[in-house]
């Protein structure tokens, strides 16, 4: 490949960009922020980071003409990389204002059961299920920083790479071909979280 | 498992990091993104800038210093003091900050917690409570005031009954300062902390009376607290934020140890 990877990061709303935009700068991508289709030319990614709730999201998605030229972006096999709500959204629905989501990966949003304290804030410990280049140099239980009240629970056990506790074990972690989520923040864990941006923004320029 | 919070705390004053006693004496400590990124190097789970200046110089300045700060520093960042409305908050999230932390204002208007809950979730909404013990009567049970700006105004809330109602509405978090201990570095008030912490559902961050990495095992074990915070024994490097982990990490604490910086 030629030159930097080219990221486009939706700003779909509320959404902190600062970080994110500035973590995967860091990592040595070349980062765009995307507010319609228009912004999405070009690029090679896309990351949907995310902070909020589901059903908002998903309007705001559909009000900047985002949602279907994101959906069509994963059917196709390009790479996404979902963050928190991000990687929530690209499941079929959420338990979060009953929302209707992307589908993109089977599979519903749901409510952390058992959790000690809501919304689950703070470091929390990432048991990796499954070795995948995602999580290379990430060592196991290694902690990243969560903000969530909600996680999907994926119907396709395959997709899982980790998982995290708080009360009951979630999902911390997917990869499905080109498809990412993680439910962490890596643009606010620190040196774990730019390890997992740029082993995306490596798998990325791998597979253009 | 959820690791316990070490957070070092900022005070700003136009554009500047500052120390003094009690508010005044102020000196001069440097560049808050260039010490929020030193500290978030050294392991620190979280950066909290207090604001401290004056209402009529502050519009603009902290924003920039939030946007520097989020530029290099990967961790979150919680900014306090002098945030009003939805739409402050608004600006201080947009420039990079995750959380907002309400004081004085919530005191004023609770309400102003549930509309940004509303519009940020409960995880972006701090409240802090500036707390200080009340005489106890013999027999009588232990109660603490909630006292405003910065400790200068003494209020009729009882703590524990505030903290309990600004999670209700909307909170999604506590910063809870003993005034009789900050500053002194005699210990954190664990029993202060202790009491809020067992009644509410959110995490809770100590505050004020840190002299030691003792006093932070303390506060967890103690307090319940779910983090703490300190502010003049890190800048003042009579121990880094390493030194604090490895004593709770020896004490059985589960914490993040900083790792290696990706090549």
């Amino acid at each position: 490949m030629s030159g930097a990877v080219k990221v486009a990061v939706l700003d779909y709303g509320a959404a902190n960009m600062v970080s994110i935009t500035k973590a995967l700068a860091a990592v040595g991508a070349e980062v765009s922020v995307a507010e319609n289709a228009a912004g999405l030319a070009g690029v090679d990614a896309i990351v949907v980071p995310g902070v909020g709730a589901a059903a908002s999201a998903m309007a705001h998605l559909s009000e900047r003409g985002l949602r279907d030229p994101l959906l069509d972006w994963g059917r196709s096999g390009r790479p996404i990389l979902g963050i928190c709500l991000g990687f929530q959204i690209m499941f079929e629905s959420s338990d979060e204002g009953d929302a209707e989501t992307l589908g993109l990966l089977p599979g519903r949003t749901v409510g952390l059961v058992d959790a000690p304290t809501l919304p689950h804030i703070g470091w929390n410990s990432v048991n990796v299920v499954r070795q995948h280049p995602l999580l290379d140099g990430v060592p196991d239980g290694a902690y990243f920083y969560f903000v969530h009240s909600f996680a999907p629970v994926p119907a396709d056990e395959s997709v899982v790479l980790a998982r995290t506790t708080h009360g009951r074990p979630f999902v911390s972690a997917v990869a499905k071909g080109q498809l990412y989520g993680v439910q962490f923040h890596p643009e606010k864990s620190s040196e774990a979280g730019l390890q997992v941006l740029s082993n995306f923004i490596g798998l990325v320029g791998g597979a253009v | 498992m959820l690791a316990r919070r070490v957070i070092p705390c900022l005070d700003v004053d136009k554009g500047r990091v500052v120390k003094g006693t009690k508010f005044l004496n102020l000196t001069d400590e440097g560049d808050p993104a260039e010490l929020a990124e030193r500290y978030a190097h050294e392991g620190a789970d979280e950066i909290v800038f207090l604001d401290i200046t004056a209402a009529h110089e502050r519009r603009g300045t902290m924003l920039e210093v939030v946007r520097r700060t989020a530029s290099r520093a990967f961790v979150p960042l919680t900014v306090g003091g002098g945030v009003r409305s939805v739409d402050e908050m608004r600006d201080v999230l947009r420039a990079g900050a995750d959380k907002v932390s309400f004081n004085t204002a919530a005191v004023a208007a609770p309400e102003l917690l549930t509309a940004c809950a509303e519009r940020f979730g409960s995880q972006a909404v701090v409240c802090a409570i500036d707390a200080r013990r009340l005489p106890r009567e013999d027999g009588a049970e232990q109660h603490w005031e909630v006292v405003t700006h910065g400790g200068r105004r003494t209020t009729d809330l009882d703590a524990i009954e505030w903290a309990m109602k600004a999670v209700s509405m909307g909170a999604g978090e506590l910063l809870v300062t003993s005034m009789d201990r900050d500053g002194t570095r005699s210990g954190f008030d664990t029993e202060l902390l202790a009491q809020i912490a067992t009644r509410v559902r959110v995490p809770v961050i100590a505050s004020g009376g840190a002299a030691g990495p003792a006093d932070f095992i303390t506060a967890v074990r103690d307090g319940k607290a779910d983090a703490v915070l300190a502010a003049s024994i890190f800048h003042r490097r009579m121990f880094s934020i390493a030194d604090v982990k490895a004593a709770m990490a020896g004490a059985g604490l589960p914490v993040r140890i900083a790792q290696e910086p990706v090549a």
